[in-house]
């Protein structure tokens, strides 16, 4: 029975990334490069290692320049990691080139944070849509037309006549999200990654787009990279979060064990600072010394621990690895 | 004794008169606000909670005009004060924190530099080393190292950047500070600690706050009362308790039901139908009730007014006016 269990879990991992490393190169004036013994690199992504689980929403969580989006971006393989393995469906995907890249991206689509910046302005939001189908050669004329029209419909883009013939600025903030999100479900893909699909949305409009995403996952089967900054959110629609500290995943377990038995100070520090709204909760804020390093200057051994409360002697040189404490629960801190 | 109100509006209209036509950012919205009181300005993007802001201090953009209404702070109608007057009160009764710290600090100014400037023109006997002075005090109460007074904006953090703007809008120990979605743009962190910090000093120097935000829960957090702006309007306004408790008008309903607060498991948020209204064109009447499961026939016709339903909990609905109680 158990063996059962095993085999159908490794089967259902729909994206596995195995010591991912992005490191960007610090650009320098010409006199510095003249000199500079070597090049220092901007560790945006430093030895990330997860699985996806097929229909599950696995989220990224973590404060700006953790790395959250160059994992998303890395992962549908719109930059090229430094190292590590990304796999999609059990295959290799790292080096995917040209026509087979093609054929992977119809399977995996991403929403951005800005649907200002991510809509083309000078198309019809219709033709933005649909441009995916032509670019796979999958429908043209009418059938696209009716393709384009029912995902409008839906993603509550109705009446989507109407709709499809405007330009994005002719939309609101929300409405250009929905276009964002119709664009990226119009392939049928099995995996979306969405950054920070709702933080430039009005809070009255947030949840209807979280309805959206999430009544997809049923109706289209599909599995969510979600990457927010916003635990609150995270908590709200994930089933496995992952927080990310420099580059690093720190902690990594089901929402549930997340929210309740948090492990990793950090961890606890960021989870105690998220407001609550309720004006008769007192509530305890876990004050962390200092601020986030440079990713350029990594702190030595574990990263977190100039900042780290429970600081000890060994933590300045040995790196913490990410251990698994109790089942699905991993956490990456010298005390455990 | 009587205590009498820091901040007086009454009955503020503010438009910005585009080429495409006249937007009512603000319509008549009163309020008032007593020494060292935190009150808190919610609402969604163009709502006119910013407008509303700016308006205290007369600082509205280009092409916003106020129309009419009467600002009181200190008893003195600021809406019809000179402009040169105005600078009296700018910076030394009110300040102001915007929203970007990094395009609200002059990038080519030291730190000190922009204290200096700030503390000479409103007091011009004080000599620019004791300026300094105050200025290395101040950046220890903001718990940044007073030897970085010399330092450049950009050598700063964000979360560094906007203390030191709480930093200069309290410098002259103002009575009331407005505070624009000053952590919008930090991360929980650092917004919890700026937030704290701002506490901690307001405390000190007896400041009376307003908190603009579009995050309902900060504001429930940090704040006495609470306004509920939408599309220019003042639809609710209650203490933050009372407002959490039992929330009138059926927007804030939503906006509260809406928020996912960590504290619940297994939360079932809901959504409000609909988007914002265009301000160029707004509905008639009520402007939620496209949006409102509450809408009756009456709601597309006549605008409700703002109406007191006890302890100072303000409603701008049809459901509570004149006969309307029955539908609570």
């Amino acid at each position: 029975m158990f063996c059962i269990a095993k085999k159908v879990q490794n089967v259902s991992e729909i994206v596995k990334v195995e010591q991912l490393k992005k490191y960007f190169p610090v650009q320098k004036s010409f006199l510095e490069q003249m000199f500079a013994r070597k090049i220092s690199y901007v560790k945006a992504v430093d030895n990330v290692t997860f699985s996806v689980r097929k229909g599950e929403i696995f989220t990224l969580a973590g404060e700006s320049g953790c790395g959250k989006t160059t994992t998303g971006r890395l992962i549908v393989r719109l930059i090229k990691p430094t190292s590590g393995k990304i796999y999609f469906n059990d295959a290799d995907v790292t080096n995917l080139k040209g026509e087979r890249l093609r054929l992977l991206r119809r399977k995996m689509q991403i929403v951005f944070q800005d649907p200002y910046a991510s809509l083309n302005p000078r198309m019809k939001i219709g033709d933005a849509v649909g441009h995916p189908l032509e670019i796979h050669s999958l429908a043209k004329g009418e059938g696209k037309k009716k393709l384009v029209l029912d995902v409008f419909d839906k993603v509550g883009l109705t009446p989507p006549e109407q709709f499809t013939s405007l330009y994005p600025h002719q939309l609101s903030g929300g409405q250009r999200q929905r276009a964002a999100l119709a664009r990226s479900i119009i392939l049928k893909p099995e995996f979306i990654v969405a950054d920070e699909p709702v933080s430039m949305i009005d809070v009255s409009l947030r949840t209807t787009i979280i309805d959206l995403m999430l009544g997809f996952r049923k109706e289209l089967g599909l599995t969510y990279l979600f990457i927010t900054h916003d635990l609150a959110v995270a908590k709200y629609i994930s089933d496995r979060i992952a927080i990310m500290y420099l580059g690093k995943i720190i902690e990594m377990s089901s929402k549930e064990n997340l929210f309740l038995k948090s492990l990793h100070p950090y961890t606890q520090s960021l989870l105690s600072a998220i407001p609550i709204p309720n004006p008769e909760r007192e509530r305890k804020i876990l004050e962390l010394k200092g601020e986030v390093p440079s990713a350029i200057n990594i702190p030595s051994g574990c990263r977190f621990h100039p900042r780290c409360p429970y600081e000890k002697a060994e933590c300045a040189e040995k790196e913490p690895e990410l251990v698994e404490v109790e089942k699905d629960h991993f956490v990456a801190c010298n005390s455990y | 004794m009587i205590r009498l109100p820091l901040v007086e509006i009454d009955s503020l209209v503010v438009d910005y008169l585009a080429s495409r036509g006249k937007v009512r950012a603000v319509e008549d919205v009163s309020f008032y606000l007593e020494k060292g009181e935190k009150l808190g300005l919610a609402g969604e993007s163009g709502s006119g909670k910013s407008t509303l802001g700016l308006s205290l201090l007369r600082l509205v953009p280009y092409p916003g005009i106020i129309v009419k209404g009467c600002i009181k702070i200190d008893e003195t109608d600021i809406a019809k004060l000179p402009e040169h007057e105005m600078r009296s009160i700018r910076g030394k009764k009110v300040a102001y924190i915007f929203q970007d710290p990094m395009t609200s600090l002059n990038p080519v100014k030291r730190i000190g530099a922009h204290f200096v400037e700030l503390i000479r023109t409103h007091e011009p006997t004080v000599s620019k080393e004791d300026a300094l002075e105050r200025a290395k005090t101040m950046l220890k109460n903001l718990g940044i190292l007073p030897e970085r007074i010399n330092d450049y904006p950009h050598q700063f953090s964000g979360g560094m950047r906007q203390r030191i703007m709480i930093g200069l809008a309290i410098a002259l120990n103002p009575d009331l500070v407005i505070a624009d979605e000053p952590t919008t743009a930090l991360d929980v962190i650092v917004q919890a600690k700026i937030l704290d910090l701002l506490e901690n000093l307001r405390k000190i120097y007896g400041m009376a706050l307003i908190l603009i935000s579009h995050d309902l829960s900060i504001l429930l957090e940090r704040c006495d009362k609470i306004t509920v702006m939408y599309a220019g309007h003042m639809f609710e306004y209650a203490s933050s308790i009372e407002l959490h408790k039992a929330p009138k008008h059926p927007y804030t309903q939503g906006l509260l039901q809406s928020i996912p607060n960590i504290e619940v498991t297994d939360q079932k948020l809901s959504a409000i139908p609909g988007s914002p209204p265009n301000m160029l064109n707004p509905p008639k009447g009520c402007r939620f009730w496209p949006r409102c499961s509450y809408a009756k026939e009456i709601c597309r016709v006549k605008e409700p007014t703002l109406i007191d339903i006890g302890h100072n909990h303000l409603v701008r609905c049809v459901l509570y006016s004149e006969k309307g109680a029955e539908c609570e």
